[in-house]
């Protein structure tokens, strides 16, 4: 059964059609990558699904319940979440008082909160960094920061904003690692990513967006040898 | 494990802007401040019992003046919303605390506990069913004249219904006591004593509820906190209902010792714009410590400069630490 399914979703900016009708079923439990060049519509896609942008057609439904224009908050405490590729932490704040605030939505009592956060904080890493104010985390610590968020609200699908960007290759391992983890976990993952190794590592399924539309959709290796996404993506070299 | 960097010491820029305290900002003004009292005492060419009583007196005044700012630093700091309704909500608490005396024939502080929740509802109504969809496109004028249209609003509306023939209430207690010699009287100090208390409670709301963590997650970023499930409409209603609910205290306590015309609040919200810059905008110790520095000044200031040129002297210290200190005493750099 499909967790999420969307039916002729599309996003228009005035005259732009930023996302065009998309029809999609990502069924429980998959690990969805989605890559494409700048402006394909691939974060407009996520705002969409996250409910930051209402969608200009189209019908969204998760896990069985119509989400087409809910606001952020409820969308999340349905348990779709996302992350930023920016990640934006609570800077003034300390990294569990961040995560506190995402655990709240499923622990009423403020002790339960905290020590749901507390496990979570440690589950992804960053347990020398509890107390510390988020802003002075280092990048590969925000990225652990906004997946510590995320996953506080114990989500059954997360759509991760190019999670690795930024990170040096020795960094980006053990968050793939994790990544895996959460996964296994039984968390559906939908990701957009440039790295393709990471991709190509990853990817159950990928979607190949451009121009706001759906290039190619398929098994990964399928996908990369499509003549269509080497001309608008991947380029010559890398076949 | 991925993260090799050292965490750095937790700049002073990073910390909470609404309940931070900052220890080396707070000893700087402490010493400016007795610097210039000695001063005063030494070289002041005035009788050391009257400066005293100028003193103390302007610590009262200073009191009040914290309690009014509170609010509008609390709104300011979490909505970004430059609220022009203060002066015209402290009023509103102000006749609602008349109404329940004169009519009920309530006890003046029991009144005053009354009006709490009853402007807590009104500033709960107003972001949510006026403002809300005006601070979500991150716009400051339109709120802001919505807060000013509110503010003749209610003013219009309590000179329709009481006229402006000045009210008073009745207090309890009344009379003064001592301190180091000077006279101060009851009804000033008890409310002094709530603005210390509505200080200590909006920071421990702030720093110990559920709550108080929302809405710190939503001043310090709106988008986040909506994304991590907070509702962020609910947390504007909720902080512009506390800082409503605090300009009720504020307008209860004043009450016994204030001329009640429709206008009352208005000389406030001068003031306590003064008073919300000077001590960081959105900084509730700022606000504090902001009300009593300008309450001793005016008034230790009117005892050389006559008339309101003690004012004067007001503006041109707020002008100079502006330069000095642009983000205001205890405000995070921007």
């Amino acid at each position: 059964m499909s967790l999420l399914t969307l039916d002729g979703v599309s996003k228009s900016f005035g005259g732009l059609k930023a996302l065009g009708e998309t029809t999609l079923e990502i069924p429980e439990h998959e690990f969805f990558g989605i890559i494409g060049p700048n402006g394909a519509g691939k974060t407009t896609l996520f705002s969409v699904l996250a409910g930051q942008l209402a969608p200009s057609s189209g019908q969204m439904m998760f896990d069985g319940v119509d989400i087409t224009g809910w606001s952020a908050d409820k969308t999340a405490a349905q348990g779709l979440v996302r992350t930023f590729q920016l990640m934006r932490p609570f800077e003034s704040m300390t990294v569990l008082e961040n995560v506190t605030i995402a655990s709240h939505n499923k622990y009423r009592s403020p002790h339960k909160a905290r020590e749901h956060a507390a496990a979570v904080v440690e589950r992804v890493g960053l347990d020398s960094y509890m107390y510390a104010m988020s802003g002075t985390l280092p990048t590969a610590g925000l990225k652990r920061l906004e997946l510590a968020r995320a996953l506080a609200l114990e989500p059954r699908m997360i759509l991760l904003d190019e999670v690795l960007a930024g990170l040096v290759p020795t960094e980006r391992a053990p968050i793939i690692d994790l990544l895996r983890s959460i996964h296994a976990e039984g968390v559906t993952v939908m990701f957009v990513e440039h790295i393709m190794a990471a991709v190509m590592a990853l990817s159950e399924r990928l979607l190949v967006m451009h121009e706001g539309r759906e290039l190619a959709l398929g098994l990964p290796e399928e996908v990369i040898a499509n003549q269509q996404v080497i001309d608008a993506y991947l380029g010559e070299d890398y076949s | 494990m991925a993260i090799t960097e050292a965490p750095a010491a937790p700049a002073a820029d990073k910390r909470n802007p609404l309940t931070a305290g900052g220890t080396r900002i707070t000893l700087i003004i402490g010493g400016i401040a007795v610097v210039g009292l000695a001063l005063v005492y030494l070289l002041g060419d005035r009788e050391p019992a009257l400066i005293t009583q100028y003193l103390v007196s302007g610590l009262l005044l200073g009191g009040v003046y914290a309690l009014v700012s509170l609010g509008l630093t609390l709104i300011f700091g979490v909505l970004g919303i430059v609220n022009f309704a203060q002066g015209a909500m402290l009023t509103l608490s102000m006749y609602l605390v008349y109404v329940l005396q004169s009519s009920l024939g309530l006890n003046l502080y029991v009144a005053v506990v009354l009006t709490i929740p009853l402007l807590f509802g009104f500033g709960w109504l107003v972001q949510s069913m006026l403002l809300n969809r005006l601070t979500e496109d991150a716009s400051h004028d339109r709120p802001l004249l919505v807060t000013l249209g509110l503010s003749l609003l209610i003013v219009n509306v309590l000179l329709m219904i009481f006229g402006g023939r000045p009210k008073s209430v009745d207090a309890p207690v009344s009379g003064s006591i001592e301190i180091l010699g000077a006279l101060a009287d009851t009804q000033r100090i008890i409310a002094f004593g709530g603005a210390v208390l509505v200080a200590a409670a909006l920071t421990l709301v702030l720093r110990k509820t559920s709550m108080g963590l929302a809405i710190r997650a939503v001043a310090a970023n709106g988008t986040g906190a909506s994304l991590v499930g907070v509702n962020v409409r609910r947390v504007y209603a909720m902080t512009f209902g506390l800082g409503a609910a605090s300009v009720a205290v504020a307008g209860g306590l004043i009450t016994p010792f204030t001329t009640l015309v429709p206008t009352a609040g208005e000389q406030f919200t001068t003031l306590a714009f003064v008073i919300v810059v000077l001590g960081g905008l959105g900084s509730i110790p700022g606000a504090l410590v902001g009300g009593l520095f300008i309450g001793v000044l005016q008034t230790v200031g009117s005892l050389y400069l006559p008339g309101s040129g003690s004012l004067i002297l007001v503006f041109g210290i707020f002008v100079l630490i502006l330069f000095l200190r642009p983000q205001g005493l205890f405000g995070a750099k921007q």
